[in-house]
């Protein structure tokens, strides 16, 4: 593969996709599937061909268009007489919106205009798409498709025009993070592992997104798998290593499926594998399967379990970045930040780092969930405030509720309160009160929602995934979730409270690894924005969102039959 | 005879699944490292892992019982008791939860006298609790057997876990 070949591949797609005049694309990530968007492809193409027009019209799959709770999603790009195709974007589409939609654009039907997302809607119009470009355009399961929008492009020219210090040199410079949660600064680690010394080097993809509500990691490997590749090939010529693996959560298996695809096709292109581009560069991509279990996510976890063992963390340093997988210096980064890589390589740091705030470069991409009308996947300019994302792009609560907190962070993150809501949302604005920005999960709380059974939800599940190898993580989440369960029972007791913040403490301070040092925070932010919400439990007895299943007010208990918690 | 020599032998039973488990293994070079492969390849196999499954594995991939009982035990998708006929997975994600996913999980309990990680009494249904399955955006969501079902109801739950069992 060359160059050229390379270029001519995407003309030959160019050409053939103005062949036809509509290109219409349903959305085929998790989300839509589920809704029926198989049968609506169908039905788009059966209607194109009865209407004796399957030539002008092209239905193909592609990645996820966002708005989740309004299935099935259909992109329709019309070609336009000066040549620039135009997009419009349609909700739920079911076969009947299909037949509709196929009789407007090759017979002059009238225009499905109910089913219509309007270019100018809010959910559009706040967004600015980097990672999340290539999905509504391109079909993830064709190669062609998405070498035609550019995939691949910019590791052509790395490895013909730079050197890997000059890539490493235009990470630092366009101020790329770590999409993970932590915020590192991608150009230093990469950098580090550069520098270190070892016989080989690896490169390793975070895609075990086990943050409940949380599925940003699943939509960009579902819907533009190449784009991670060839961010991983980039970070591995910047840093020398010639392998790399994929992990990925078991329970994803069409982003294990669509990865393994896209891998065996850039394999056959030569895309990967030996001497790309006819450089000297090789580099080999393998999937590994996690099989559930949600400290794998944490890098030195999700290296014992790409070594096939048990996934439990061990203390650092040593950083992977100086021995990491096989005892080798391994770039370990999240695929959220490898999406952004080619990007940043083919526009330019300047025009990343245009984009976001002071400190926090580019856009991030959030998966919008709970009590919020659009349900769905968005990326938003880093330094948007939280209000513009639940009440424009989030469309508000629904129900007339009101909006009582936003969780980030998943079980190592916190709440933001409503009086917060006009909070930039970058990486250090988060932590200053007291969340973070992890990978992405918002998580949006209505009025109906106890903050205290939140609080518990949480720490049930760092108890269940607590793996078990250091003791303040082990005991101290079943201790936790012990006085917490009291609480929302109604059982709870004065004292509690201290005993929560002492536990939350020394747990932070104590922990091995992020599970168990993150584990108190939904608790600890819980209790300083919603401290009253404790308290009616505790003193009055009562749960002011009358979710929690009280007891009736407890009669003191008799003196020296403390129960242990 | 080599330890791998032995093991592509075949398992006594005559079993044809443990050839087909050989041919993976085979796959991997018995690399020790394919641990969590094999495993899942088992588990596809076998629907779960039983101990005769896991001491083959562990001779096929020379390594210690003790590693692959660890390892098996470890991560949660690894089943060491056979499944129910069908599975109903109620997704326990943070924005199922808030969605209600907990009375789902509850009104599937008490409608099947079965507690949620293990199977009916008949075989019959097995219910699993999940992590989250990453349909956060049509919460609250169910997986009935493969399929993720979204925006699911007490009634629309129970009415296909019933279809199932008969109950």
């Amino acid at each position: 593969m060359t160059g050229d070949e390379l270029r001519q591949i995407a003309e030959n797609e160019t050409a053939r996709r103005r062949r036809c005049k509509h290109r219409v694309g349903v959305c085929m990530a998790a989300g839509c599937q589920s809704l029926g968007a198989e049968r609506v492809k169908a039905a788009l193409e059966s209607e194109a061909q009865s209407a004796g027009r399957g030539s002008e019209v092209e239905v193909h799959g592609t990645g996820c268009l966002g708005l989740c709770h309004a299935g099935t999603m259909v992109s329709v790009e019309s070609a336009s007489p000066d040549g620039t195709p135009a997009r419009k974007l349609y909700e739920r589409v079911d076969a009947l919106g299909a037949a509709e939609l196929v009789s407007h654009l090759v017979a002059g039907g009238p225009e499905p205009a109910d089913r219509r997302v309007p270019a100018d809607s809010p959910f559009l119009a706040k967004q600015t798409r980097i990672v999340l470009s290539g999905s509504g355009e391109i079909d993830p399961e064709r190669i062609e498709s998405c070498i035609a929008s550019g995939a691949y492009s910019a590791l052509e020219r790395a490895l013909s025009e730079m050197t890997p210090a000059e890539v490493i040199q235009e990470i630092t410079a366009s101020g790329l993070r770590g999409r993970g949660g932590g915020g590192y600064p991608t150009g230093l680690k990469w950098a580090t592992v550069a520098k270190a010394a070892g016989a080989r080097k690896y490169v390793i993809c975070n895609g075990d997104e086990g943050d409940p509500g949380a599925f940003m990691d699943r939509s960009v490997l579902e819907g533009d798998p190449h784009r991670v590749l060839e961010g991983m090939a980039l970070a591995a010529y910047a840093v020398g290593a010639t392998s790399g693996y994929i992990y990925v959560r078991a329970e994803y298996p069409l982003a294990v499926k669509r990865l393994r695809t896209a891998i065996q096709e850039a394999e056959k292109l030569h895309l990967l594998g030996n001497r790309i581009f006819d450089s000297a560069f090789d580099f080999r991509i393998d999937v590994r399967i996690g099989a559930g279990a949600f400290v794998c996510g944490e890098e030195t976890a999700l290296i014992a379990s790409v070594e096939g063992k048990r996934g439990a963390p061990r203390p650092r340093p040593p950083y992977p970045a100086a021995s990491g997988l096989w005892g080798m210096p391994t770039l370990i980064n999240n695929v959220e930040t490898y999406a952004n890589v080619p990007a940043v390589l083919t526009r330019g740091a300047s025009w990343f780092s245009s984009i976001g705030t002071q400190k926090s470069k580019g856009t991030k991409v959030f998966a919008l969930a709970g009590k919020i009308r659009n349900t769905g996947l968005i990326e938003v300019p880093m330094g948007i405030t939280l209000r513009e994302i639940v009440f424009d792009v989030g469309g508000g609560i629904p129900g007339g509720k009101k909006f009582k907190a936003a969780q980030t962070g998943g079980p190592s993150g916190g709440c933001i309160p409503a009086h917060l809501l006009d909070l930039p949302v970058d990486y250090d604005s988060l932590l200053s009160v007291g969340t973070m920005m992890g990978s992405g999960g918002l998580i949006v709380i209505d009025e109906t929602s106890c903050m205290v059974d939140v609080a518990r939800f949480f720490m049930e599940f760092c108890r269940d995934e607590s793996c078990g190898k250091c003791v303040p993580c082990r005991t101290g989440t079943v201790q936790m979730h012990r006085i917490l369960e009291r609480i929302t029972r109604g059982e709870g007791r004065p004292e509690d409270l201290t005993r929560l913040e002492e536990l939350a403490e020394l747990m932070g301070a104590t922990s091995l690894c992020g599970l168990g040092q993150g584990a108190p925070s939904p608790v600890l932010s819980t209790m300083r924005w919603f401290r009253d919400e404790y308290e009616a439990h505790v003193k009055e007895g009562r749960c002011p969102a009358g979710s929690c299943t009280m007891k009736a007010p407890a009669v003191a208990r008799p003196a020296g039959r403390e129960v242990r918690a | 005879m080599s330890v791998t020599a032995r093991a592509a032998q075949g398992h006594p039973s005559g079993d044809k699944r443990f050839k087909m488990l050989d041919a993976r293994m085979r796959r991997h070079q018995h690399s020790p490292d394919a641990l969590l492969e094999i495993l899942h390849g088992a588990q596809e196999l076998f629907g779960f892992l039983s101990d005769d499954v896991l001491v083959y594995v562990g001779r096929g991939l020379r390594l210690p019982l003790s590693r692959v009982y660890g390892v098996a035990t470890f991560y949660n998708l690894f089943s060491l008791r056979p499944k129910g006929e069908h599975t109903c997975t109620v997704c326990m994600g943070t924005a199922c939860f808030v969605k209600g996913a907990g009375e789902i999980l509850a009104a599937v309990e008490a409608a099947h006298s079965v507690k949620a990680g293990s199977t009916t009494a008949d075989g019959k249904l097995s219910v699993v609790v999940a992590r989250c399955v990453g349909a956060c955006g049509i919460a609250p969501a169910v997986v009935f057997d493969e399929e993720v079902s979204g925006k699911q109801s007490r009634e629309t739950v129970l009415a296909r876990t019933r279809g199932w069992t008969g109950a």
